[in-house]
């Protein structure tokens, strides 16, 4: 319970140095009066702009005042947009969490078991063959393996879309790409550039963490007390890989969302990244402070779910916890 | 009555090829039933391997390349894995040297002495629990219905062991293999643990085959010891003989070497010299070069197991440790 707190509190801590530098952007990167009245405006109308926007206010008191917006979920107005940044992060949101959701499915969902199969069978061909194709993984950029994709399924095979989000349903709150079938086809490519490093990297950490662990005393005991083959593997040697697993996976979940703007560069996909990207070119600030405090609350909530889980999974870091 | 368990010509090598060097050469010797044999030597002569070669748990490129093992007069070397799984574990179990990383850190102990019941025996969730609790509570683990549930971060290093001996026991097995079960415990809990695993063995008439490092264990609790050296028997017969009258210059050297018997003895400094190389054995007995007593004969022929009294000792001049000073030896 007190490490739970002590947690949250860190959570709070690394969210408010997080909008501190949001806030400094926000405040100090370009003259947000400027932006506000134009290049034309007198000097009177400046300072009345200046004392109604609360900008002649001691630093500590408009900090505070960003934070309270903040947590309300004011950002104020894209410079570019003239929408409330609010709102357009809104829109953009849904189509890169079931991006970045899918990827980390692909990578996921092949990674571990083929990380598995290559520590178990450690001698066969297709663990050799899998081990030098996920050298290649490694290695090429992410915005390679996109655009081979889309000149093999787009271009010569004409099975999958190139760019775009298909067709979406609006739920109201959130619009998704899941429910139609021009959605789903339209994510495969995408999902599957974006995940194909992560899996690779998780079936290699899958591995290597196995083939730890099944040199360890307590499977060799586990061995010498008869268990079978199963129950030996997955019981007993994946269960002991499985935290450093989640808290690889969290990290690499910070990575994806990060990647993700290049994909949806590459994809022309409709998300979070493509919106960034023009917020950079055109110093888009408030859009830019927002963008910021979302990627810091988004590791954040990674990692707390992450200890959680860990927590769930060893009772030794339960009883640390308690 | 066939012994519990009988070694024959065992040899172990490093590889599979032809010239792999032997890290086992040729060992033979049984354990009768309801026996404690204590196994000795120094660190390197092969004691866990023969342990690990009967539990069938060589992993390469160690290789079982000849020699015959039985359990109660059943042949189980070459089985296939799934038939030696029904071995381990029901009829050999087995203790590893260090208490706090033989157990799995997240199940608990209940579910660990559980599925080991399950996984041999016939029984449904509840008779297992009862038997686990049973066994918890026969090995001196207090509030074993509590423990059952413990995780083994939670208990200490002699519980842990505790533990481990009730896994081994669990499904009363006719032979343990226990190899250094108290090297790594706390000295004042060596004893209780020791004292433990007789009382199972002498309870349950299961035999043990005791590796150790410790002659006070041996002298202990081992009706029978064997003398290992560079992978061979150097020496094996009934304890009470072989303590008083080790026939074998390197068992005169282990004796005196033990200052106090009930100190634990990991390297033997008065016996200079150190144990051939896996591979590198010197011509005739490899014991030659430590051996104050070597002649001609030593350095080119390799004694056989010959009778002594009581016991058999691989030497050309086994007794008469009258002549044989270790500290006047010097190392060739
Ligand atoms: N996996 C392996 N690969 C190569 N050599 C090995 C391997 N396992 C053991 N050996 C060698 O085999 C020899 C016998 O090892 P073993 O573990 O049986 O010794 P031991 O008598 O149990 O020693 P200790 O008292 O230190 O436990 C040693 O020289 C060791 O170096
Ligand atoms: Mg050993």
């Amino acid at each position: 319970m007190v490490f739970m707190l002590i947690r949250a509190g860190q959570t709070a801590g690394v969210l408010l140095a997080a909008a501190l530098v949001s806030f400094l952007l926000f405040r100090f990167v370009g003259d947000p009066v400027n932006n506000i009245v134009g290049q034309g405006a007198s000097v009177e109308e400046r300072a009345a702009t200046r004392e109604a926007l609360g900008l002649n206010d001691p630093a500590i008191v408009q900090f505070s005042r960003f934070v309270g917006r903040a947590v309300q979920g004011e950002f104020g107005v894209s410079y570019r947009f003239s929408q409330p940044v609010a709102d357009l992060i809104g829109q953009r949101l849904p189509a890169t969490a079931e991006l970045t959701l899918a990827a980390m499915l692909v990578a996921l969902g092949l990674g571990v078991p083929l990380g598995m199969w290559t520590a178990i069978k450690p001698r066969g061909v297709l663990t050799q063959t899998l081990l030098t194709l996920s050298l290649i993984g490694v290695a090429l950029p992410t915005f390679l393996i996109g655009i081979v994709l889309i000149l093999v399924f787009s271009v010569w095979l004409g099975w999958l879309p190139a760019f775009g989000r298909g067709a979406v349903t609006n739920l109201g709150w959130w619009t998704t790409g899941l429910l139609t079938t021009s959605g789903l086809r339209a994510l495969i490519l995408p999902a599957l550039t974006l995940g194909l490093f992560q899996m690779t990297l998780i079936m290699r950490m899958v591995r290597s963490e196995m083939l730890e662990i099944l040199r360890s005393d307590h499977i060799r005991f586990s061995r010498a007390r008869g268990l079978r083959r199963p129950a030996l593997i997955y019981r007993h040697a994946f269960r002991n890989a499985l935290t450093p697993l989640v808290t690889i996976v969290g990290l690499q979940f910070g990575n994806v969302f990060a990647f993700s703007i290049v994909v949806e560069t590459v994809f022309q996909w409709p998300g979070l990244g493509l919106l960034v990207i023009q917020a950079i070119q055109f110093a888009d600030v408030p859009l830019l402070a927002a963008y910021l405090l979302l990627v810091a609350l988004t590791f954040a909530l990674i990692n707390l779910a992450v200890d959680l889980v860990n927590a769930v999974i060893d009772p030794r870091i339960r009883q640390e916890a308690l | 009555m066939s012994p519990a368990l009988s070694v024959n010509g065992l040899t172990v090598t490093l590889g599979r090829h032809q010239a792999a060097p032997k890290v086992i050469d040729d060992l033979s010797f049984d354990v009768g039933p309801g026996e404690i044999l204590g196994m000795v030597g120094e660190s390197g002569a092969g004691k866990s391997l023969t342990g690990q070669a009967i539990l069938g748990l060589l992993d390469p490129p160690l290789h079982m390349a000849g020699g015959r093992i039985e359990v109660a007069g059943e042949r189980i070397d070459g089985l296939s894995e799934t038939a030696m799984r029904s071995w381990r574990g029901r009829r050999i179990g087995a203790v590893f040297q260090d208490p706090m990383t033989s157990l799995n850190p997240l199940l608990t102990i209940g579910r660990q002495l559980t599925e080991t019941i399950r996984t041999h025996l016939p029984m449904n969730a509840a008779s297992a629990r009862e038997r686990a609790i049973r066994l918890l509570s026969e090995v001196g683990v207090p509030a074993p219905e509590e423990r059952m549930g413990a995780y083994p971060h939670m208990l200490s290093g002699g519980m842990r062991q505790r533990v481990v001996l009730a896994l081994a026991f669990a499904c009363d097995p006719m032979l343990v293999i226990a190899d250094e079960p108290t090297t790594a415990l706390d000295v004042s809990i060596q004893a209780q643990i020791v004292g433990l695993l007789r009382r199972m063995c002498r309870e349950r008439g299961a035999s043990v085959m005791l590796i150790t490092h410790d002659m006070g264990v041996i002298a202990e609790c081992a009706d029978r010891v064997a003398v290992l050296y560079g992978g061979r028997l150097a020496e094996i017969g009934p304890a009470d003989t072989l303590l008083r009258e080790p026939a074998h210059p390197y068992t005169q050297g282990l004796m005196a070497s033990i200052p106090d018997m009930r100190r634990r003895v990991d390297m033997l400094p008065q016996i200079p010299g150190s144990m051939p190389r896996v591979g590198g054995a010197p011509s005739g007995c490899a014991f030659h070069p430590r051996c104050s007593r070597a002649t001609a004969r030593c350095r080119a022929e390799r004694p056989d197991l010959v009778g002594h009294g009581s016991c058999l000792a691989a030497c050309w001049m086994p007794g008469d440790p009258s002549g044989f000073r270790p500290e006047a030896t010097h190392a060739g």
